[in-house]
């Protein structure tokens, strides 16, 4: 990788091709398109990010490898998780540092503001990828590559990615905006989700469980974001659900021990909706529960239900609350695989996994998994009266190791 | 069948907003026609709730049909959960994208019924707009999330403590989902204004607008960007 600085420089302004790949309805669903990615490199047009070694290959829909980075990944946080669930990114952390692994958590990171986009239609496809690229300009100046913790923000960068692939006009208007900006343009070689991550180290982590799984049962429920939108390069694995749906979660959860049970409207939406969660809350409220918890309790009864989206653990999580209210068939858990595969290999449930800004209650499933709930939350407290009275300034990772 | 509503507007309008949906560059990408086989209405959460349908949508386009486009624009494209389940289109159709395409037009134009729309959501556009971040921790206020339960109470009166008990540094914010550099928003406020999305928003409301404008201007000036 050449210096941020020569890059900079060059930055891929001085070559401007007309070169558009056209988009072939035939070819649609199955397009490499880091074939082109590469090949716009090559003509001068950005600069490639490649996939820092050590990298995991793993396989995607159509059944070409996608590399995933193990180490130097450079953490793209999610609003959502980092603003109302931060256990979510938290756990992501902890596993990293656990496995001794090299990561970066920038401050120089936007949102993806993709809300924006996706609600409100108050923002447009030049606004959005020159935030994209911005921010991938930042990880590349650091060294460090890109994950995405976010499944919108994951979904919509390949949908950046496509724009500005397929659009040499786009192109040229999103370089001008970074050449302003005084970045560098840069395309990662891979977009890469913390879930596909999270998926590369699970025999790792299956080595390091120290909790009795056997006994749990998740359902499990897939981002659409993370599949549906752009799906070409999610994965997919043949030996999990034959290869019909996403492996990435399921793998995790049956790498962990946990038993994975199937419900019918897997591939249903949480009812996020982006604008309804936030105004319009009937809507959400009665997808969560009527279409996702209360069709998983009936037909799986699990223990937890797992998911690697913001929008869809804040969805089917605190749906529930009015749900009961009107006695209605709920009561799941809802996390992210990455707190519950951090629990599963001994983090704190409130230091770590920091269940308490969940709504639903996790102490059943707690206790089946070996812990005590009551000790734990009083353990918590006691820092929380440490950081009070100016024992501590905060949390630190030492402590929490 | 055509639609009969809207006959006051005239056609020209209609025509001159179809016109503008279509000569958007994603659109090609996302109507290749329809077999009216219905796979993406039964796969949209929206459809199960409302009277929406995302294959009436990708017939009206491909057929050109303006009256219901109108309609459409007007009463139908708000509803939709941006989930993208209708990409399971087996004509490689992406009604959702058409759908964003549609509400950028109706934004943009400032219509009437968008207003309405999103009216509730005002205050979100600014947060997103002038933070960057679409959900701080101080949002979680029990007034506006009555109906998530006590829990969010528990947050809002513990969160500088909470947000403490964070082992990560980044994420002991409370207005921002993480701390964000200054440089780092100013870029962004560079890119609102570069991009024309400052614009948009004036269509839709003018006061919120000129508000932000203001703050990013100011911080733009701090910055020493130019453009
Ligand atoms: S993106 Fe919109 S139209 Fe498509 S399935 Fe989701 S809610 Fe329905
Ligand atoms: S799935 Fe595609 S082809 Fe079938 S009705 Fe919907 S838009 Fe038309």
């Amino acid at each position: 990788m050449e210096t941020p600085d020569k890059q900079s420089k060059s930055g891929g302004m001085a070559v401007e091709t007309d070169r558009s790949f056209q988009w072939d309805p035939i070819e649609a669903p199955d397009e490499d398109i880091r074939e082109a990615v590469w090949e716009l490199g090559r003509a001068g047009e950005w600069i490639v990010q490649p996939v820092p070694e050590p990298y995991a290959l793993e396989s995607t829909k159509f059944g070409r490898l996608k590399k995933i980075p193990l180490e130097k990944t450079w953490h793209h946080k999610s609003c959502g998780q980092c603003g109302h669930i931060p256990g979510y990114s938290t756990s992501i952390f902890w596993l990293n540092r656990l496995l001794g692994y090299d990561y970066f958590d920038p401050r120089d990171q936007t949102s993806c503001t993709a809300w924006n986009y996706y609600a409100s239609a108050t923002s447009n496809q030049a606004a959005q990828a020159s935030v994209a690229m911005r921010n991938f300009a930042a990880a590349y100046e650091t060294g460090y590559f890109p994950l995405i913790h976010c499944g919108t923000s994951y979904g919509h960068y390949k949908e950046v990615r496509h724009e500005l692939v397929h659009d040499a006009n786009l192109r040229r208007e999103v370089r001008e905006i970074m050449h302003k900006l005084g970045r560098p343009f840069v395309m990662p070689e891979e977009i890469v989700h913390y879930s596909e991550w999270m998926y590369a180290v699970r025999d790792q982590l299956a080595s390091r469980v120290v909790r009795d799984m056997s006994d749990i049962t998740v359902t499990v429920h897939p981002a659409c974001h993370y599949y549906k939108l752009q799906r070409a390069d999610a994965l997919y694995n043949a030996d999990i659900y034959n290869g019909q749906r996403t492996a990435v979660v399921t793998g995790v959860a049956q790498a962990l021990g946990a038993n994975v049970a199937d419900y019918s409207t897997w591939y249903d939406c949480c009812g996020f909706g982006f604008r309804h969660i936030l105004v319009q809350r009937d809507f959400t409220r009665s997808f969560a529960t009527m279409r996702k918890i209360e069709v998983m309790k009936e037909e799986a009864n699990p223990d937890v239900v797992l998911t690697h989206d913001t929008g869809c653990v804040t969805s089917l999580d605190k749906s529930q609350f009015i749900g009961k209210a009107h006695g209605r068939n709920v009561g799941v858990p809802v996390m992210s695989e990455s707190q519950f595969a951090a629990l599963a290999v001994g983090a704190h449930p409130y230091r770590v996994a920091q269940l308490h800004w969940h709504s639903t209650d996790t102490k059943q499933l707690l206790i089946k998994m070996g812990i005590d709930p009551e000790a734990a939350w009083a353990e918590f407290e006691e820092d929380l009266a440490k950081i009070k009275d100016g024992t501590i300034k905060s949390l630190s990772w030492e402590a929490v190791m | 069948m055509f639609s009969v509503k809207y006959q006051e507007v005239p056609l020209e309008d209609k025509e001159r907003l179809f016109e503008e949906v279509k000569a958007d560059p994603r659109y090609e990408d996302y109507l290749y026609g329809c077999y009216e086989c219905g796979i993406c209405v039964a796969a949209c959460p929206s459809a199960r709730f409302y009277d929406f349908s995302p294959r009436k949508i990708a017939q009206t386009l491909a057929r050109e049909d303006v009256e219901t486009f109108y309609e459409q624009l007007n009463d139908d494209v708000w509803n939709c959960s941006q989930c993208f389940s209708c990409t399971r289109c087996p004509r490689q159709n992406n009604p959702g994208g058409l759908i964003t395409v549609m509400r950028e037009v109706a934004v943009k134009n400032g219509l009437r019924t968008t207003k309405e729309a999103l009216a509730g959501y005002t205050r979100i556009i600014y947060k997103i707009m002038t933070t960057g971040t679409q959900v701080s921790p101080d949002m979680l206020q029990e007034d506006a999330f009555p109906d998530w339960g006590p829990q969010v109470k528990a947050v809002s009166e513990n969160l500088d403590l909470w947000r403490l008990a964070l082992p990560p540094e980044t994420l002991h914010t409370t207005g921002t989902s993480w701390e964000v550099e200054e440089r780092t928003m100013q870029e962004l406020y560079a890119i609102w204004k570069m991009t024309g999305s400052l614009d948009i928003i004036s269509s839709l409301d003018e006061g919120l607008s000129d508000i932000m404008e203001e703050i990013m201007d100011e911080e733009l000036e701090a910055s020493g960007l130019s453009f």
